[in-house]
């Protein structure tokens, strides 16, 4: 083998600075933390979206609500028979998107598939003033039209890789790495 | 990716032939969605496309209401068809017409009978997938897992949890599915009711008896109650309703007088006064509402994790020559 099985994109200290960037340029895009709600997307989304909630609050001195958004009942891959991926919990904040500042926040972009899913969840939820998309990781490879607007890094990964998001709360610690895709799974 | 649950099968008939952790993957897909039911727009769109018969052969408004309001939460098409039981009882009759509806193409069916084993003889015969939603004195499978659901919610597991069935365990389909499914979940499976009115081989399938309702009592965190059917008297087996009210009847001087509080559930609908008074339906430890709430996220979870289907077994239905 002449390729490692797991490389290391971003320690610890990396995904700090990288989420202390983003909870800076959302505060910036939204000239402040009004209206702000973060929804993080099940299961990684949800403590990174917390972690930006705690970056806005140290910035700022206020804490956007943080929900959470399972999007299964939305993937576009349902028809096929084959075994019904488990759903977990979506429960927004109190007072709900109607006319707030949304914020989608996930742990890697990649097909898009997800975002469109979570775009077609929320509207059965409310209508928001505006929705924007957030990830730690760009790893390119879109299947649709959908860009995130806000982002920690962007790797070039090839279709046989993955980008594997590690959070203290699943994963015992806070990392990036790029694995071979047939590796099992963390 | 994502994980993934285990199949159920093509169809869910009963419990009996479901594994603990089929029924347990059922009950943790139920709990989100609860959810949805609470959300301004109570649809998702997991069924979107399929066509859900209905077929009720037997009188029931709250379960096929529940299933109906499931499907239709789910995006699901549906169509509801209620027969006499008088006018469609050889299976022959029942088979013709399902194949009629699987000529239009449609992907599930509902089925509530009054013969034990229609709706396994229903699932064999056709390709789309098939709920129990009752058969005679068989099974209910998906009373009993909103029953699981409910006892779940509020005392945290199942698992070692003493529960009593109480009253007509013999005909009852209800009963059949809780004792399937509570063992299979560990928990300490008790009957109580009239001797005439329990199977006569109840304590070979291990599970405790008690012919005094103050000792089930005593004994239980949990009293699931059955509506005594009203036919039953007419048939003998019970006296009378004030009769079986006096000795088996769940009263609040009963319950004042056990050593817990108990968890009172009651499938529906009631006989106020013949088997449970008005006190104790409409008192603190009633979870027979709760239970009507979870009907409905359950057979959601049922709905959503069937139309995966098994592969094979579709496969086998799809060759399978359509001649009896």
């Amino acid at each position: 083998m002449s390729e490692p099985a797991r490389q290391l994109l971003m320690d610890q200290r990396a995904v700090e600075r990288a989420l202390a960037r983003m909870a800076r340029e959302i505060v910036e895009r939204n000239e402040g933390t009004q209206n702000l709600v973060l929804l993080g997307i099940q299961r990684r989304g949800i403590p990174l979206a917390e972690r930006i909630a705690m970056e806005i609050e140290r910035a700022e001195g206020e804490r956007p609500p943080v929900g959470s958004l399972d999007i299964t009942l939305y993937r576009d891959d349902l028809m096929a028979i084959g075994p019904r991926p488990i759903v977990g919990e979506t429960r927004l904040p109190p007072g709900g998107i109607d006319g707030r500042v949304v914020v989608i926040v996930d742990d890697v972009a990649y097909t898009g598939r997800t975002a469109r899913a979570a775009l077609d969840e929320l509207t059965d939820f409310g209508r928001p003033a505006r929705i924007y998309f957030c990830v730690l990781v760009d790893r390119g490879g879109r299947e649709l039209p959908i860009q995130p607007d806000i982002v920690g890094r962007t790797v070039e990964a090839q279709s046989g890789q993955r980008v594997e998001v590690l959070v203290p709360e699943l994963d015992g610690r806070l990392a990036v790495e790029l694995r071979l895709a047939d590796e099992g799974a963390a | 990716m994502s994980e993934v649950a285990p199949y159920l099968g093509k169809d869910l008939v009963g419990l009996q032939q479901l594994s603990a952790e089929q029924i347990r993957a059922i009950l943790d897909t139920a709990e989100p969605f609860k959810e949805i039911s609470e959300r301004p727009i109570k649809k998702v769109p997991v069924l979107r496309g399929k066509t859900i018969v209905n077929l009720f052969f037997e009188a029931s408004t709250r379960t096929r209401i529940s299933f109906e309001f499931a499907e239709k939460r789910l995006s699901a098409d549906t169509v509801n068809i209620t027969a006499s039981a008088s006018s469609v009882v050889k299976g022959e009759t029942l088979v013709d017409t399902a194949r009629n509806l699987e000529a239009m193409r449609i992907d599930m069916v509902v089925i509530r009978h009054s013969a034990s084993g229609a709706a396994q003889f229903l699932a064999d015969r056709i390709r789309s997938n098939v709920v129990n939603a009752g058969d005679g004195r068989h099974e209910h499978p998906t009373q009993a897992l909103l029953d699981m659901l409910t006892i779940r919610d509020h005392l945290g597991r199942i698992e070692g949890v003493k529960v009593c069935i109480v009253g007509d365990i013999l005909h009852s389909r209800v009963a059949r599915s809780n004792l399937w499914g509570l063992t299979k979940l560990g928990a300490e499976v008790a009957v109580c009711g009239p001797r005439t009115l329990l199977p006569a081989d109840i304590e070979e399938t291990g599970v405790h008896v008690f012919s005094r309702i103050e000792e089930a009592i005593e004994w239980a965190e949990v009293l699931n109650v059955l509506r005594l059917q009203l036919e039953r008297m007419q048939a003998g087996y019970v006296p009378s309703l004030r009769e079986y009210n006096r000795v088996f009847g769940v009263t609040r001087e009963r319950l004042e007088r056990a050593p817990r509080d108990l968890l009172i559930l009651h499938p529906g609908p009631m006989n106020r006064g013949v088997e449970i008074d008005s006190d104790v339906a409409d008192g603190p430890h009633s979870v027979i509402l709760d239970q009507v709430t979870n009907g409905v996220a359950v057979r959601m979870a049922v709905l959503y994790l069937l139309a995966g289907g098994a592969p094979e077994r579709v496969e086998a239905a799809k060759q399978a020559p359509s001649g009896e």
